[in-house]
């Protein structure tokens, strides 16, 4: 790496260095997608289920198999079929599904939306709750309220996410009665509308269904919670150490020195600078919650990409579960790029 | 050293550990052991946490002297199916009218085998690659790092559902794809170490007698890894039992009549809302093991890593 700190010529510089990130990050990005492409790829060759025998049956003639091995490509060499492969996912062809009969794009499309709408809830549940009460315990440090986010973080590594979905279905559903049970929404509102973006809040408040609306609020609620939870312990312990961090600066002591106040010092001065990481870890959390629901669909019979994958899997559809993985593992590598991509963009040192 | 000590001056067997003037390597290196123990055993979590991991180890070596009744086989389906937790059921028992208490305390020989087997396959993979990649640099650090990004790239659990997919169902296939889904934070830190020690003085002396690449690496950059490696396993533990369990919940690692912890709650799922305690009971062992690995990694890491401390 040659380090070129030019003086004199800056704004062609500045404009190179972006043009360099810029080609840095779309490099970056392919290399990732390809890699996640080969592993899937990779991974549906280890199949022990002939996929031939898994089309034709046991009773088909030599021809007839030979013939579906073709059309599959099996019998190009292990090269070829990969190249083959790559064209079709760059295209987002991932086949057929086994279960449904569609293309898994189309399947994916159609489900996809649910699990956004579960994760962007909970991930807004835990900024809410998790960054006020990060800044309390780094202020208040070593008191109640600091012991308190420290237990919610170590019971959130710690507690497996399906059994806290059970506990809480059998608290809040089976015994309180205070949510609607397992799924998106009752039947008698599943055909009051018209699913356009098929993020059952929006489409039903867009079309004025508040019955089919506030059903969806309960049903959704206890699911978004448990994922907001996990966010929430995630999001906390970082606030905490990023304003402990910030608070021991020499700026905190000089806002104070000059006589502002202590709610400014703490909102307007250190969280401003604490942003910027915060940033990073709000983008991780959401790529976080996508793998959590995976089984907190599967507990709440939630018709998104988790339970798409999980239901696939019990059916051995590998088209449609790497087609999920390759989903899942692309907005991952998207949502960590882009949360670093923030990072440079919001905090000059960096540049 | 004049004038009367202020404290008990330690003896016998404390002397020879703390003493500043050590005679030989081993009692140096047992001195330094010994101050970690004295910080580890400052910190009462820390203490809390080795201990239910104790008791895991205990448990899982002397299940068929603890539990009652056998994990696997159940007792009368009419009359003792699914019954509240009781004097002679202590957990109560599930739908084969099986002791769950009994098939907890085997189930935690499953979560240990799980724990074991992943940690002995990822570690050396992570250290290897991590070690190799650091002091070789140049493009094998570049490939190897690629690597490590793209498997790092995918969630940790739905990489592991993939593979259990293709490999078939199973505790070992589990065990597999766990171990695959492990490495690369292992990989990551090993080669952050690396990077620091492959340009002291004392890697360079070793060169200048004529040691080999292979021989720097294994004998002198991998022993100073293992610190902040072993911390990070430790942390990573209650992970690698949590994903096992979500695995097991799914019916993706062992297999029925095995008692692992996490397919038992899922057999729990069906009767959640009049018989809670069949799904319950293996929740809260999973949650004490993992968070007995969390609060051991926690303690171990301000002993071994205080760098890492906040």
């Amino acid at each position: 790496m040659t380090s070129s700190i030019a003086i004199g010529s800056g704004g062609h510089d500045v404009l190179r260095f972006y043009l360099t990130k810029t080609v840095q990050f779309i490099a970056v990005l392919a290399t990732t997608l390809f890699g996640l492409v080969a592993v899937t790829f990779f991974i549906g060759r280890i199949v022990p289920i002939d996929p031939v025998l898994a089309i034709v049956g046991d009773r088909a003639s030599p021809q007839v198999y030979e013939r579906v091995r073709e059309e599959l490509g099996l019998d190009l060499p292990l090269i070829q079929q990969f190249w083959i492969y790559l064209k079709k996912a760059v295209t987002g062809d991932f086949g057929n599904s086994v279960l449904t009969t569609n293309p898994v794009m189309t399947d994916i499309a159609n489900v996809f939306p649910a699990t956004l709408e579960l994760a962007t809830l909970g991930t807004l549940i835990g900024v809410l709750f998790g960054i006020p009460l990060g800044i309390l315990a780094a202020v208040k440090r070593g008191t109640l309220i600091d012991q308190i986010v420290r237990l919610l973080g170590l019971v959130g590594y710690s507690v497996p996410i399906f059994w806290l979905g059970l506990m809480g279905l059998l608290l809040f559903y089976a015994k309180l009665d205070w949510v609607a049970g397992p799924g998106r929404l009752d039947v008698t509102y599943s055909y009051l509308y018209e699913p356009v973006t098929n993020v059952v809040l929006i489409d039903t408040a867009m079309q004025g269904q508040w019955d089919a609306f506030w059903d969806a609020v309960s049903h959704i609620i206890l699911p978004a919670s448990l994922l907001g939870y996990f966010s929430l312990a995630y999001i906390s312990r970082m606030t905490r150490s990023f304003m402990l961090n910030e608070l021991a600066q020499e700026y905190v002591i000089a806002a104070r020195v000059k006589g502002l106040s202590e709610l400014r010092v703490i909102w307007r001065h250190a969280l401003r600078n604490a942003a910027v990481p915060l940033v990073t870890v709000i983008a991780l959390s959401y790529a976080n919650l996508l793998e959590g629901s995976v089984l907190t669909e599967t507990v709440f019979a939630w018709p998104g990409l988790g339970q798409y994958i999980t239901n696939s899997l019990q059916n051995a559809d590998m088209n449609a579960v790497l087609g999920g993985t390759l989903v899942i593992g692309a907005t991952f590598v998207v949502l960590n790029l882009v949360s670093d991509l923030l990072y440079r963009l919001l905090d000059p040192r960096t540049r | 050293m004049a004038g009367a000590p202020p404290f008990p001056q330690p003896s016998g067997l404390q002397a020879w550990l703390l003493s500043a003037e050590p005679n030989s390597r081993w009692q140096a290196r047992f001195g330094r052991g010994y101050l970690g123990w004295r910080s580890f055993t400052n910190n009462p979590l820390a203490i809390l946490g080795l201990g239910i991991v104790v008791l895991l180890v205990l448990v899982a070596a002397f299940a068929d002297f603890i539990a009652p009744y056998s994990p696997v086989v159940g007792g009368d389906l009419r009359t003792e199916r699914l019954l509240p937790p009781s004097e002679t059921f202590w957990l109560g028992t599930d739908d084969q009218a099986r002791d769950i208490f009994s098939r907890i305390v085997y189930g935690s020989r499953i979560t240990l085998f799980v724990v074991i087997l992943v940690s002995v396959i990822a570690t050396p993979i992570g250290l290897l690659v991590g070690t190799v990649a650091g002091y070789l640099g140049g493009w094998v650090d570049t490939v190897l790092m690629r690597i490590t990004d793209i498997f790092l790239a995918f969630p940790r659990l739905v990489l592991a559902l993939a593979f259990v997919a293709a490999l078939g169902p199973g505790i070992e296939n589990a065990v597999i794809a766990i171990a695959i889904t492990s490495w690369p934070p292992y990989a990551r830190i090993a080669r952050a170490e690396t990077l620091m020690i492959r340009n002291s003085d004392f890697i360079a002396a070793v060169k200048l007698q004529g040691a080999s690449t292979p021989r720097i690496i294994m004998g002198h950059v991998v022993p100073l890894c293992l610190s902040s490696l072993i911390v990070r396993v430790t942390l990573d533990m209650a992970g690698i039992i949590l994903t096992a369990a979500g695995l097991g919940f799914l019916g993706l690692g062992a297999q029925p009549p095995m008692p692992e912890w996490g397919a038992m709650v899922a057999t729990g799922r069906n009767y959640l809302i009049d018989q809670w305690w069949v799904a319950a009971m293996p929740g809260i062992a999973i949650f004490m093991v993992s968070l007995g690995f969390n609060l051991l990694g926690d303690g171990l890491r301000d002993v071994l890593d205080p760098k890492a401390a906040k």
